[in-house]
Order: structure tokens, then C-alpha cells, then sequence
């Protein structure tokens, strides 16, 4: 892991796709500005998208206990026949999770997808 | 013992044989591949979920849920909303890094990413506290369903189980443990849903009697007071954090081809969990409008109790056959968890190879047996509670800083471990010694992690700072590896 940096390859030969691969990656590789920038927009999306998964998680579950706390005639609800807690803590909270789940599972895809497209490593009409 | 026995008997053979019996094709399949673990690196995320599920989903998801539900009403939904929940977060700040770090355990991890021998040696340890404090209510449950089934001795449940742990962990086990413990998900899940499927029938032919007698406190989300709002919250923070921290939940991680799997992975074990979660309340309201007694056998209790004849016999097999699929799957993966770390860091010098990992065996099982059999009292459900506030101040704080930080130190490292070890264990000890909340020191200590986990995370962060020289030299290439999608062809160190 702190071997010596490897030594800068000239690659030559026809270019295998339509982009020539190598030139941003090389960037990251040998952690110039301009790669640590390219690392830095990745990191940053993931961890934006991260942060606003839990946040909403954070507001909407989270908020319970305090809310049931300050507002204790909340209690008293029964939607469809079950305390307004049970309904909310013991059936509905987990297709919500799953739900959070799927969302950042899509999105984190596309910052990969993105990130890839970046690089020039990936073209736009591939899946 | 009368007749009354029989059901758990027959359950508890068949699940066994069962269990032995999916191992050997596993054991063939796993032996026809070159490497068993690139074979495994190709487990498909259906499959793979389920292994995950059927190894977490633990006695105190079977059996103790359901009756702290019914004891202490609708504030203990947090502990399998936080359980479930906890993969969320894991999914959203680990899954996929933790995958492309290709550590396969978390020493591993803090070893390379850290470069530090120190951090390891802490961090095993870690895991073999935590994992002790997992495995001693799993033993127990085992004691209980035991007594309940067949009327034996608690000791008896904790020793089979304890036996057969051992047995299976050290004669190689671990080859075909992805199909056993897939089949023991969808085997625990049955085990809940057909019973609760046909007492709520029973329950509707009965006139629905009313489970709400008797005090609106059962349906309140959390205890009286500020202290309840502390303690909700508390246990809150120690699920929703310690999921990532557990030692057997990291290990299946590994077995996913790549991060974006490890990703889809988590994502179905999210679904996997809820759709689990949903009965144990079922039982827990069930118990009540039937005057159940509250302790942690309601689940097997509870057919004989509403059921006569035939119909209650079948049932009770039932729910026993999925308790002890719970208590052999949880603990053979963190039993494979703990002695894995104690042959590689602890008995290495002394025994060759596979003797090590059979003394880690022996060692890692038999010291929870044992505190299991001499302190039978703890309540199931809370002593897991306590292992999850653990691990949400320890690894946690390792595994979000060192992801997303590139400037965590050893130092830090170290510093934010002890602090939070030290921290929460010091309210297991007080938990494990008097267990009774009576004074706000009591509450704080009892369920530790809300001053435990920002603790530790500031120690961690504060520490590294004023250590800033000593920021790893590859910590740059170990983000690339962490967080690059592998399409990508880079230098990952």
C-alpha cells in the first residue's frame, strides 16, 4: 500500500473503444489534483445522498418518541382499528425502510454510473 | 415427561437432521468448486439475503420480542424496528465499501485500513466481547425453549445447542453455511406465520377478543417521563448503529461478488426482516387478550394455550422447530465469528492451524455457556440490546469515519474504541450485576448508547486531529478502493 508510485506507461496502439480509456483514470492513479477532484465529486455525491436517506429516515422515524412524547394524545388515535403506534411501529415502518432502501440503492447506482461516465470509461449507451 | 413433550422433540430432531442434512449437499456442492471462496464470492443476492437473514434473526427476535411486547407494551417495537432499521444504515454507509475494502473481518478492516497491529488486536477483542455478550441469551433461549418443550432442565437447551455449535463450527461447517442458514430463514419465518396465521383465526372464531384491557400505556411508543424518552431513544441509537458492528453480520458481506451486490444484498435482507417483524406483535397481542404469563417462552406457549388437541400439538412443534433453528443459526455465525478471531490473533502462537480453530471453538462457546447456565435470570431480548449498544460505540464510529474519513489516525482510532468500550461496557456490567432502573444513573447506564456513541465519535475525530501527522500514507488509494465501482479500472492499492 505505500509501495512507490508505479511509473507513468505510455499507452499506444489503436484505441480499443470509441474513448480512450486510461487518460482520467491515470489521473486517480496517480493522485494528482485533478484525480483527488475527480474522487472528491464522487465521494460527495455518496455521502449527500447518504445524508439525505438518513435525515429523512432521522425526521420520519426518528421523530416518533418525541413526538408521542410532546403530543401524548396521540395515543388515543386508532386508525383502522389499531393505536396509532402499533399501526405505525409495528406494520407500516418497514415498507417505509424498504422504500429509503430501494431509493439510495437507485441513486447510488447512477453516482457510480455517472462517476464511470466521467472517467470515460463507460459510454452513454451502454447499460 | 407425559406426551406433552413430544412435539418439541420431533421438532427439534427433525430441524436438526434437516440442518445436517442441507450442510452435506452444501459441503458436496462447495467441494466441486477449485476455491470455496470464489464460489461463494458468486452467491446471488436472493440467496445471500437469506443466508443473512437466517443468521441474524436470533432467539430474541423469535422469542424475545414478542414478550417484552406483551410485558412492556408498544415502546419495545422499537428493538425490531431498530434492528431492521440498522440494515438501512448499514446499507447506506457500509454495505458497499466494506465489500470493496475485501476485508472479511473487521480486524481485517482496521488492520487495512489503518496500518495498524494495535487497532487490530483492539478490535478483536472488541469482537469476542461482543460476541460473548450475543451468544450467552442465545444459549439461554435455548434453556428456556427446552424447559417449555420437553420440561428438561434450563442447563440441558444451552448444552445441546452450546454441542452441537461446536460440533459443527469445528469440523468444517463453515463450507456450507450459506444454504443452512438460508433454509433456517424461510424455516423461521414459516415457523411464525402459519401459527399466527391460524390463531388469528382461532382468535376471530373466539368473538376478537379485546387485547387493549387494562391501562393505554401498552400502546404508547415509549416509557413515562424523560427517562422513557432517554431510554426510547437510547435503544434507538444502539440498534439503528450497532447493526454494522455486530462480528457475523460483517462476515456475510464478503461473500458478494461486488459492492453494487452487497448493495441489492442488503437492500432484500431489508425486505426479508420487515416481512419477519411483522408477526412477533401479532403473538405479543395475541398473548395478552388471552392472558398469556409474560415471560419469554409467550411464542411457544401461546398455540397450546389458545388450541386444544391436535391443532396445538402441530403448532407448538412448530414454533420449536423455528426457535431452534434461531438459537443454531445466530450462534454457529458467531461462533464462527469469535473463533475465528481467537485462532488467528490469540492462539496462533500456540496451536497449529486447525487445532487453533477448534480451541477458538471451544473457548469462544464455552465461556457464554457457562456465564449462561450460572446467571439464567437476564432477560433475553435485553442482554442483545446491550451487545448492539457495544458495537454501535465502537464500530460504528470505526467503520462511518473510517469510510468517509480520509483523516482518521490510529491514534484515533484507539482512543474512540476505549472510550466507547469502556463506556458501554461499564453499563453492561451495571446492567449484568443490577439490572433495576431506579435513579437517572441507573437509566444513563442501563441503556448506554446515547452518550456513549457521540462520545466515542467525538474522541475518535478529535484524536485523529491532533494526531493529523500520522494519517496513513495509502489512506488516499484505500479511498479509491473503497468507494470506486469496480468497472473502473483503477489502482486500488
Amino acid at each position: 500500500m505505500s509501495d512507490p508510485r508505479p511509473a507513468r506507461v505510455r499507452v499506444t496502439g489503436p484505441p480499443l473503444r470509441r474513448h480512450t480509456p486510461a487518460a482520467r483514470t491515470g489521473d486517480i492513479d496517480e493522485q494528482t489534483a485533478l484525480g483527488d477532484v475527480y474522487l472528491g465529486s464522487l465521494l460527495r455525491e455518496q455521502l449527500a445522498l447518504a445524508a439525505r436517506i438518513l435525515g429523512l429516515l432521522a425526521l420520519t422515524v426518528g421523530s416518533l418518541p418525541a413526538l408521542f412524547h410532546v403530543f401524548p394524545e396521540l395515543n388515543d388515535l386508532d386508525p383502522l382499528g389499531l393505536p396509532l403506534a402499533w399501526l405505525l411501529l409495528g406494520v407500516l415502518v418497514y415498507p417505509w425502510l424498504v422504500l429509503l432502501g430501494l431509493r439510495f440503492v437507485r441513486r447510488a447506482e447512477r453516482n457510480e454510473r455517472d462517476f464511470a461516465l466521467l472517467l470515460e470509461v463507460l459510454d452513454e449507451d451502454e447499460p | 415427561m407425559s406426551t406433552d413433550g413430544v412435539p418439541g422433540l420431533v421438532a427439534l430432531v427433525v430441524v436438526s437432521l434437516a440442518t445436517l442434512a442441507i450442510g452435506t449437499y452444501g459441503l458436496r456442492i462447495s467441494r466441486t468448486t477449485s476455491d470455496f471462496y470464489v464460489a461463494s464470492r458468486s452467491v446471488r443476492p436472493g440467496l445471500n439475503a437469506s443466508a443473512i437473514g437466517g443468521e441474524y434473526l436470533s432467539a430474541a427476535s423469535f422469542l424475545g420480542v414478542a414478550a417484552l411486547v406483551l410485558t412492556a407494551g408498544a415502546q419495545m417495537l422499537w428493538y425490531p424496528v431498530g434492528w431492521t432499521a440498522g440494515y438501512l444504515v448499514l446499507l447506506v454507509l457500509v454495505a458497499a465499501p466494506l465489500r470493496r475494502s475485501g476485508a472479511y473481518t473487521l480486524p481485517d478492516f482496521a488492520e487495512a485500513r489503518l496500518g495498524s497491529r494495535r487497532v487490530r488486536a483492539l478490535c478483536s477483542l472488541l469482537v469476542v466481547a461482543i460476541g460473548w455478550l450475543y451468544l450467552l441469551p442465545q444459549f439461554q433461549g435455548a434453556g428456556l425453549t427446552l424447559t417449555a418443550a420437553v420440561d428438561a432442565p434450563e442447563w440441558v437447551g444451552a448444552l445441546v445447542v452450546g454441542a452441537v455449535v461446536v460440533v459443527n463450527v469445528g469440523s468444517g461447517g463453515m463450507r456450507s453455511i450459506t444454504f443452512v442458514q438460508a433454509f433456517q430463514y424461510w424455516l423461521k419465518l414459516t415457523a411464525l406465520l402459519i401459527p399466527a396465521a391460524v390463531l388469528l383465526a382461532v382468535w376471530a372464531g373466539d368473538g376478537s377478543p379485546d387485547p387493549h384491557g387494562g391501562g393505554s400505556g401498552w400502546s404508547m411508543p415509549l416509557g413515562t417521563g424523560n427517562e422513557g424518552l432517554y431510554t426510547t431513544y437510547s435503544i434507538v441509537l444502539a440498534t439503528f448503529l450497532g447493526t454494522m458492528g455486530l462480528p457475523h453480520v460483517v462476515v456475510r458481506f464478503y461473500t458478494n461478488p461486488d459492492g453494487r451486490a452487497a448493495r441489492r444484498t442488503t437492500l432484500v435482507v431489508l425486505a426479508l426482516l420487515g416481512g419477519f417483524y411483522l408477526l412477533p406483535p401479532v403473538y405479543a397481542a395475541l398473548g395478552r387478550a388471552y392472558g398469556a404469563s409474560a415471560d419469554d417462552t409467550l411464542v411457544l406457549e401461546l398455540p397450546r394455550l389458545m388450541l386444544d388437541g391436535l391443532g396445538g400439538d402441530l403448532l407448538t412443534g412448530l414454533v420449536t422447530a423455528g426457535a431452534f433453528a434461531a438459537f443454531l443459526s445466530t450462534s454457529s455465525g458467531l461462533a464462527i465469528a469469535v473463533s475465528g478471531v481467537l485462532a488467528q490473533d490469540v492462539l496462533r502462537d500456540r496451536y497449529s492451524g486447525i487445532t487453533a480453530f477448534r480451541v477458538g471453538a471451544t473457548v469462544a462457546v464455552g465461556v457464554p455457556l457457562a456465564a449462561a447456565v450460572l446467571a439464567p435470570d437476564l432477560s433475553v431480548a435485553r442482554a442483545v440490546g446491550l451487545a448492539f449498544a457495544v458495537a454501535a460505540s465502537t464500530f460504528c464510529p470505526l467503520l462511518v469515519l473510517g469510510i468517509w474519513w480520509r483523516g482518521l489516525t490510529p491514534a484515533g482510532a484507539i482512543a474512540g474504541l476505549m472510550t466507547g468500550g469502556l463506556g458501554s461496557g461499564a453499563g453492561v456490567a451495571w446492567t449484568l450485576y443490577d439490572g433495576s432502573p431506579a435513579s437517572w444513573a441507573d437509566v444513563l447506564l442501563g441503556q448506554p448508547a446515547a452518550w456513549s456513541v457521540p462520545l466515542a465519535f467525538a474522541t475518535m475525530v478529535v484524536v485523529s486531529l491532533l494526531t493529523r501527522e500520522a494519517v496513513p500514507r495509502h489512506a488516499g488509494r484505500f479511498m479509491v478502493r473503497l468507494h470506486t465501482p469496480e468497472v473502473v479500472p483503477l489502482d486500488r492499492g
